[in-house]
């Protein structure tokens, strides 16, 4: 179920990294369908770990997860992958360290990377720091069964090339119906089959934006599972003792309001 | 308490006769919690406990949130991360003590509109009101500076801005802004000394909140009917009021859990409904975000300092009579602080002698007229300030200073006030008249259920 939300630029919140401002350009954003919507979504371990791969492969070569600690790789509620994989997982990354005072592979223990592009932001947070949604009327109430909209505005940024180019002061824009303003400098990343999925998941554009979006939402929010059982057990138990405190309420004040008491 | 006559705490066993001739703490917990509370408390009496409880949880969460927070503005950020990923439960008391803050205020305007409307500000209570407003802008000012600390691009940016009204102040505005800043912008300076005042101010506003329940609590509670409680013997305000405990510390406790429920749904569930995208981006002084937007609970404030620019008369006025000294800028700062000036002194600008909404038939629709407003000012300090959203900015202002300045003095001249009732326990047996029948004999015994 894929449905359309039109948004204005000026309500699309996002900073033009390529210094132009957003103007009255319509970007819109794609509603995708992700699995860790509303107080009981949860995330797909198997989406996880393919979003992983498509970061790996293609987003990494420019942008960073520099918040990301690279053994929460192995935490549940997140991609859950076993801690071997996880360490050889690491050591393809070549990390700084001042204790040695040299280059070594990287460890679980240590970050992943900064973004390499200047330009290019780090995407640890980025799922969270777009907003998609500001619905209804915007009060931003759909947030409680979407969320903000940070991973639809991802996987929609990552789908919306047009295919028109132009140069700007020596820089080449792409025009992009997802991105405030209209115009980005990232040059289109993803193709569709830019990867091969091990366990021969579809590949094709819309599958590999929605999966590295999905990706991008855990790096952003790790804890988001832990949280939403958090929240959902501090609500049965409040309830629960909200009951039983109406009900002591009503009795204690029976005899004053002239009621039976029961 | 002073006023109401009651039972005192009475030490009986030896050791509360010692105990009681060297420090009486037993009594002052029993007068405390056994005070004499009006009977007729409606559910809108139940923000005080809603905003002690959380006071307290944010100065609990706050105080393990700085054990693993960094102030620093090369490490800011990176901790609170630190928190959200590797701190045991570091996630959740983030987003409890973020969305605390808003819970803050949604009890505080309650809490406020409250007092409006039943006149809880009105003689004898006009230094419980003071105290709450002290304790209001005190509230804003640790909010505001804790809004900073993660230093995202919000934190600085508002902080830019914010600080920057005071530099609008003519002669020593700059100096002071230099002053307040620690340097001649926002920088690592300023987010130690915000960290420190964060911490520092709950405590300042935990002390005064001890105030101002001593003081309403030396007054007794105002009530739904504005009607003072008879002291002119026990037996009589006996059957205006009930102790403290248990009666309402059940009902409060329920509304209170009621209240936390849906608190806990927004944690769990939204956390960051409140919050703004553009908070989750590193703090960049070279790059502004589009739209610099406050938290909700400021909106209403924001939307009176934009109101008023050079194209307002009043402006041209004053600057015009002032030489220029008060110019577009400044206006909106005196503009913005004298709101809630103006409110501080509905004691002294109200000239009705009824103190509840409920017999000024008047007054009714004003106040309503003024919580609507209240509402449209939040919603259009989220605007941009362009097109039609700066005229009803400033429609809205003028209204806010017109409710304090004119319609409350006015209306106490104007308005024919309807009957109230002779006394609190009449009101009472009005809403429950089997309570009434059983009270005819004596007074209503009110015993707890067993």
């Amino acid at each position: 179920m894929i449905r359309t939300l039109t948004l204005s630029a000026v309500a699309a919140v996002g900073l033009a990294t390529a210094g132009h401002a957003a103007g009255a350009y319509d970007t819109h954003i794609e509603d995708f369908d992700f699995s860790f919507e509303g107080p009981f979504g949860t995330y797909d371990q198997n989406q996880l770990q393919r979003g992983l791969q498509v970061y790996t492969e293609i987003c990494a070569a420019c942008h960073g997860l520099k918040f990301v600690p690279i053994r929460s790789l192995s935490e549940e509620g997140g991609p859950a992958m076993p801690e071997d994989q996880v360490r050889a997982y690491a050591e393809q990354f070549e990390v700084f360290d001042p204790e040695i005072d040299d280059f070594r592979p990287a460890r679980p223990s240590d970050h992943f990377p900064e973004s390499g592009l200047e330009n290019a932001p780090d995407l640890s947070l980025m799922a969270k720091a777009r907003a998609g949604f500001h619905g209804p009327y915007g009060l931003g109430i759909n947030q409680f069964f979407k969320g903000i909209g940070g991973p639809e505005y991802i996987a929609s940024l990552l789908t919306g090339y047009t295919g028109e180019e132009k140069e700007e002061a020596g820089v080449t824009l792409y025009e992009n119906t997802a991105f405030p303003g209209g115009w980005i400098s990232m040059a289109p990343p993803l193709w569709g089959e830019d990867v091969e999925y091990a366990d021969g998941h579809e590949n094709d554009l819309h599958s590999i934006s929605e999966d590295v979006s999905a990706f991008l939402m855990w790096t952003a929010e790790p804890k988001m599972m832990a949280r939403k059982q958090a929240g959902f057990v501090g609500v049965v138990f409040l309830t629960l003792l909200s009951v039983l405190l109406y009900l002591t309420n009503k009795r204690l004040w029976a005899p004053v309001k002239g009621k039976e008491t029961a | 308490m002073a006023g109401i006559p009651h039972d005192h705490y009475e030490p009986k066993a030896a050791w509360e006769k010692s105990l009681s001739k060297r420090l009486p703490i037993i009594g002052l917990m029993y007068d405390t919690l056994m005070i004499p509370t009006p009977k007729n408390l409606n559910w809108m009496w139940i923000w005080g406990i809603v905003l002690t409880f959380v006071l307290v949880l944010q100065i609990v969460t706050g105080i393990v949130l700085v054990m693993h927070y960094t102030p620093h503005v090369d490490m800011a950020f990176a901790s609170v991360e630190h928190i959200m990923r590797n701190v045991n439960g570091g996630h959740m008391l983030r987003y409890i003590h973020q969305n605390g803050a808003s819970l803050f205020f949604v009890a505080v305007y309650a809490h406020i509109l409250r007092g409006l409307y039943y006149g809880s500000y009105k003689a004898p209570r006009e230094i419980t009101w003071i105290i709450g407003m002290l304790i209001y802008v005190l509230m804003m000012g640790t909010a505001f500076m804790g809004y900073v600390l993660p230093w995202g691009q919000m934190s600085f940016w508002g902080a830019t801005v914010i600080t920057g009204l005071f530099g609008a102040i003519p002669f020593v505005g700059e100096a002071l802004q230099t002053w307040l800043l620690g340097g001649p912008a926002v920088d690592n300076a300023t987010l130690n000394r915000f960290f420190s005042l964060h911490y520092l101010l709950p405590f300042v506003i935990l002390g005064l909140v001890i105030v101002h329940i001593w003081a309403f609590h030396t007054t007794g509670n105002n009530n739904p009917t504005g009607v003072e409680v008879r002291r002119t013997s026990k037996e009589e305000a006996e059957k205006d009021t009930l102790p403290f405990w248990p009666y309402f510390v059940i009902k409060d406790l329920f509304a209170l859990a009621v209240i936390l429920a849906v608190f806990f749904a927004v944690v769990g569930f939204m956390p960051n409904y409140l919050g703004h995208p553009d908070n989750y981006i590193e703090a960049n002084p070279l790059a502004t975000p589009a739209h610099i937007v406050p938290e909700w609970y400021f909106l209403p404030f924001y939307a009176i300092l934009r109101a008023f620019d050079d194209t307002v008369w009043v402006v041209q006025i004053a600057s015009f009579i002032t030489g220029g000294i008060i110019d577009a800028k400044f206006f909106g700062v005196l503009a913005m602080f004298g709101s809630i000036a103006v409110m501080a002194l509905a004691p002294w600008l109200d000239t009705s002698s009824v103190r509840s909404a409920r017999y000024r038939p008047m007054l009714k629709w004003w106040f309503w007229l003024f919580v609507v407003n209240f509402f449209v000012l939040m919603w259009v300090g989220a605007m941009p300030a362009e097109g039609i959203y700066p005229v009803i900015a400033l429609i809205g202002s003028a209204y806010w200073f017109a409710y304090f300045l004119i319609i409350l003095p006015l209306l106490g001249v104007i308005e024919k006030p309807l009957a109230q009732p002779e006394t609190i326990e009449d009101d009472f047996a009005a809403h429950y008249p089997k309570a009434s029948k059983e009270a005819a004999g004596g007074q209503a015994q009110a015993t707890p259920a067993e």
